[in-house]
């Protein structure tokens, strides 16, 4: 069986790997790919969005519907971990439960060094999510260096001490919050009249430019998506490391 | 032999993806243990990331953050930087995979707990009783 | 206001699931009034946008951020996914007001997480609708796929073993679209569907060997979505050991929405010449579906467990509509199109009357039906009617669309598609009869006739008002069949079949 499945998978990868014969060269820029939409993201995005990283750009402005469902997506995953694995505390279960010994985190040298990281973590997160308009970063990046922060919080003391700062329903209405900001702007740009997601609504809110609106409104989204990310790596590490319990992690 | 080889050199990122994405998929299916087969999964998912990131190599292209100029306007030449597209496209792709992940190990867990085992034949066994 | 509906039937549902989790501490009541609320506006703004399209008589386009499409995501909406729409966003309303009871029975202490999924559920599947980028696609592809994970977890014991199959088979599927949708990427450069469809009809782009490939990956990866014979193995467990709620929502709805994507794909993004002309292997999907409903009816004529037989069959009616749809003719399609809609009512309203019977009784072996008629007539004649389209009696929708494809058939000279159509037809029937002998007579069978009627014990008023209308529609659908072809199945029939 395993080498029918063998077989069957060499044959079919040499098939796609023959055929990528008329697939344009590696780093071709006269592909279609790098010749039919690129050009026009790298020449209009500054004027229309004044953000200079097109990547950010075209993510959260000219795909910023697509940029939406990937933060619900975010918090899809988050509510589902939750919802399959957390066990609601019942006194019965406590009773069956073996008593387990719980770490204190008295070790020194790794509570001192994460008294010096995680602070510069989160500061750094929030600069990477700030300048994403500028260099590399954004939402998701600063999200996700937030969401480390708290893990490594856990890490190194334990998950009772984190749960105690970062409590797991204010963390799922984090996760519920961040989407709800960017749908939320988005739909406010359909009260304004245009429609979902034209961030150029905002243009009589701010009272600024069309691309200033654009750039700003880029900006909201962004801080929703990070909210976001950073929530729901700290619910799934919650989850994921105490198997549902939230009693000890890792 | 001498028309093989520079066709492969100048289209490798593909083979290389294929061979990835390839792996991946034997992993899925063949293997018995179910951890390994979200390792797979894991591999089959990156493998298409990388192929979708080389597509956006352009020669001469840095990346797609315009540089400004000594006047403070943009240089706006859609040759130097890369496409930006296909980044846009994976960062969405990788929290998709992220989420999938996530979701596989918590169903995971359960069946561990359910079952008492994460070897697929082993599972069956416990079921058909 | 009424040009922006085409974005609230997405931005509903999704407000509704963000929503939902704030508003936890205000009890299952509200979560319950807010669901089927936001899905009553969600169905609301769908009929307006279907108004929309029939008034212009032309697609609507809506974009997405006011961007120009090529660049931006824009939203299409046309006759065919204007009736998908309407489908999915009523069929979600029924079955919110289904879940009521069953809902809270199931998930005792997460009911609102439990219907953010659901809302987010029928997000993907409205959003997979009504995108026009290819790239959307994926991305609400995975939104629903995951919902349905977290749904169909939600059963117990065996549900995490056939859930974990799914997810590694629904992500091989995924990933297979998105592989397709990567090779036609660099082969166009393009992710808008209109914009695809123009690049692609270019001739030096007809021979690509590429674009073959990203055609095949892309049907692949929407088959095993679909769960098309080889490609099943995966949902008839999954789909079974679902909650009642879950079953309803996810078992009428994602195979037919793939259909659609698959049509859409098909059709819209790549032409009828290419894929009958250009493709190779196009003559052996009917056969491929000819396989899935011989293979389906079959195993459900064996199955004793009655949402594993609903499963089977929904394996063979997905045989009906991927052979309709490749018949490469009119009348194939037309039925194809029209069997989506009346498939999904008549699966709907069979789940929810298996639902209602397992509420009542625990059990969902065919034992379950002994005495039904007398406990729950209304259940069980919603049950009778159901089964009645799935057979194919004539005022059902069932028969006309059933009566559509076999004359795709016949058109097309493939007779041994219409055999299947019809020995389908029959292997339904000897299950209706069997199931109804159980629910007339399997009290005499095993007492002696000796035994006072059972006590009446019908289903809860908020079950038995969905399963009447989807009932009542299954008949309305039928008695309006022509009207329905003429002005909505038939607009969506590409030029040059």
């Amino acid at each position: 069986m395993k080498r029918l499945t063998l077989i069957i998978l060499a044959a079919c990868a040499l098939i796609m790997l023959l055929a990528a014969s008329d697939l344009p060269d590696w780093a071709d820029p006269a592909s279609p790919a790098s010749s039919h939409l690129s050009p026009g993201f790298v020449e209009q995005a500054y004027e229309a969005t004044h953000t200079p990283n097109v990547v950010t750009a075209v993510l959260a402005d000219y795909r910023g519907y697509d940029t939406m469902f990937e933060t619900v997506v975010v918090f899809l995953a988050a509510l589902i971990i939750m919802i399959i694995l957390r066990r609601t505390p019942h006194r019965r279960f406590c009773k069956i439960l073996p008593h387990r010994p719980q770490r204190q985190g008295r070790d020194t040298v790794l509570k001192g060094a994460a008294q010096l990281i995680i602070p510069v973590m989160q500061v750094f997160a929030l600069y990477v999510l700030g300048h994403g308009h500028y260099s590399p970063g954004g939402g998701f990046q600063g999200g996700v260096i937030f969401g480390a922060s708290f893990i490594l919080l856990a890490l190194c003391y334990n998950l009772e001490f984190t749960i105690n700062r970062f409590r797991e329903r204010i963390v799922l209405l984090c996760c519920a919050g961040g989407a709800l900001l960017y749908a939320g702007v988005g739909a406010l740009c359909l009260a304004m009249g245009w429609n979902f997601l034209g961030y150029a609504a905002l243009a009589g809110i701010l009272g600024v430019s069309e691309a200033m609106a654009r750039s700003h409104g880029i900006l909201l989204v962004e801080v929703g998506v990070g909210i976001t990310v950073m929530a729901v790596m700290v619910s799934i590490y919650y989850d994921l490391a105490s198997g549902g319990d939230m009693r000890e992690g890792l | 032999m001498d028309e093989l080889f520079p066709f492969i050199i100048a289209k490798y990122n593909y083979w290389a993806s294929l061979i990835l994405l390839f792996i991946g998929l034997y992993g899925m299916i063949a293997k018995n243990n179910l951890m390994k087969k979200i390792i797979g999964m894991v591999i089959f998912q990156t493998a298409i990331l990388l192929f979708y990131v080389s597509i956006g190599v352009k020669r001469g292209g840095t990346i797609p953050i315009l540089e400004f100029g000594a006047d403070h306007q943009p240089l706006l030449d859609a040759t130097a930087y890369a496409n930006p597209l296909p980044h846009v496209l994976m960062l969405t792709a990788i929290v998709v995979g992220v989420g999938t992940l996530g979701v596989a190990l918590t169903i995971l867990q359960k069946i561990q707990r359910v079952h008492g085992t994460i070897e697929e034949d082993e599972v069956l066994e416990d079921l058909r009783q | 206001m009424i040009e922006q509906a085409p974005a609230l039937i997405v931005i509903i549902p999704l407000l509704a699931a963000l929503l939902l989790i704030p508003a936890t501490p205000l009890g299952p009541r509200f979560a319950y009034g807010l669901l089927v609320t936001a899905l009553a506006a969600t169905l609301a703004a769908a009929l307006a946008t279907l108004n929309l399209v029939m008034v212009a008589n032309e697609a609507v386009h809506y974009r997405m951020g006011d961007w120009l499409p090529p660049h931006g995501i824009e939203l299409v909406i046309d006759h065919l996914s204007g009736v998908v729409l309407v489908l999915v966003s009523g069929c979600a309303l029924l079955t919110a007001i289904y879940s009521r009871q069953s809902a809270e029975q199931d998930n005792p202490d997460r009911l609102n997480q439990y219907y953010a999924l659901f809302a987010l559920l029928v997000t993907g599947l409205l959003g997979m609708t009504a995108t026009g980028d290819v790239f959307n696609l994926y991305v609400l592809l995975e939104i629903s796929a995951l919902s349905s994970y977290g749904l169909l977890a939600r059963g117990r014991g065996p549900a995490y073993y056939a859930t974990f199959k799914y997810l590694v088979v629904g992500t091989i599927g995924a990933c297979f679209y998105l592989l397709g949708v990567g090779y036609i990427y660099i082969m166009t450069g393009s992710l808008n569907m209109a914009d695809l469809a123009e690049i692609l009809s270019r001739p030096e782009l007809q021979e690509s060997m590429s674009v073959k490939i990203g055609f095949t990956l892309i049907i692949i990866g929407v088959w095993i979505k679909m769960a098309l014979f080889p490609l099943h193995a995966w949902m008839p467990n999954a789909y079974s050991k679902a909650g009642t709620t879950t079953a309803c929502l996810v078992a009428p709805l994602m195979t037919k929405v793939s259909i659609y994507i698959m049509i859409r794909l098909m059709f819209s993004v790549f032409s009828v010449d290419y894929v009958f002309g250009v493709i190779p292997w196009h003559h052996l999907v009917s056969w491929l579906a000819v396989a899935a409903i011989v293979v389906g009816s079959l195993t459900a004529l064996a199955q004793q467990d009655l949402r594993k037989m609903l499963a089977y069959i929904i394996v063979a009616e997905v045989g009906y509509m991927v052979g309709g749809a490749w018949l490469a003719n009119e009348a194939g399609l037309t039925g194809a199109i029209y069997h989506i809609l009346s498939d999904a009512l008549m699966t709907l309203c069979l789940f929810m009357a298996v639902g209602a019977i397992i509420y009542r009784t625990g059990k969902s072996s065919a034992a379950a039906m002994e005495g039904l008629f007398a406990k729950m007539p209304i259940t069980a004649a919603v049950f009778v009617l159901g089964w009645f389209s799935i057979i194919g009696i004539p005022p059902t929708c069932g028969f006309f669309s059933k009566w559509y494809l076999i004359s795709g058939g016949i058109e097309a000279g493939h007779w041994a598609y219409v055999a299947a159509l019809l020995f389908s037809s029959l292997i339904n029937a000897v299950i209706f009869f069997r199931l109804i002998e159980i629910a007339y007579f399997g009290n005499f069978a095993t007492h002696d006739g000796h035994h006072a009627a059972p006590a009446r014990n019908e289903a809860p008023f908020t079950m038995l008002l969905p399963m009447v209308v989807t009932a009542a529609l299954l008949i309305m659908v039928g008695l309006y069949t022509s009207e329905i072809i003429t002005a909505l199945v038939g607009k969506a029939i590409p030029p040059g079949l």
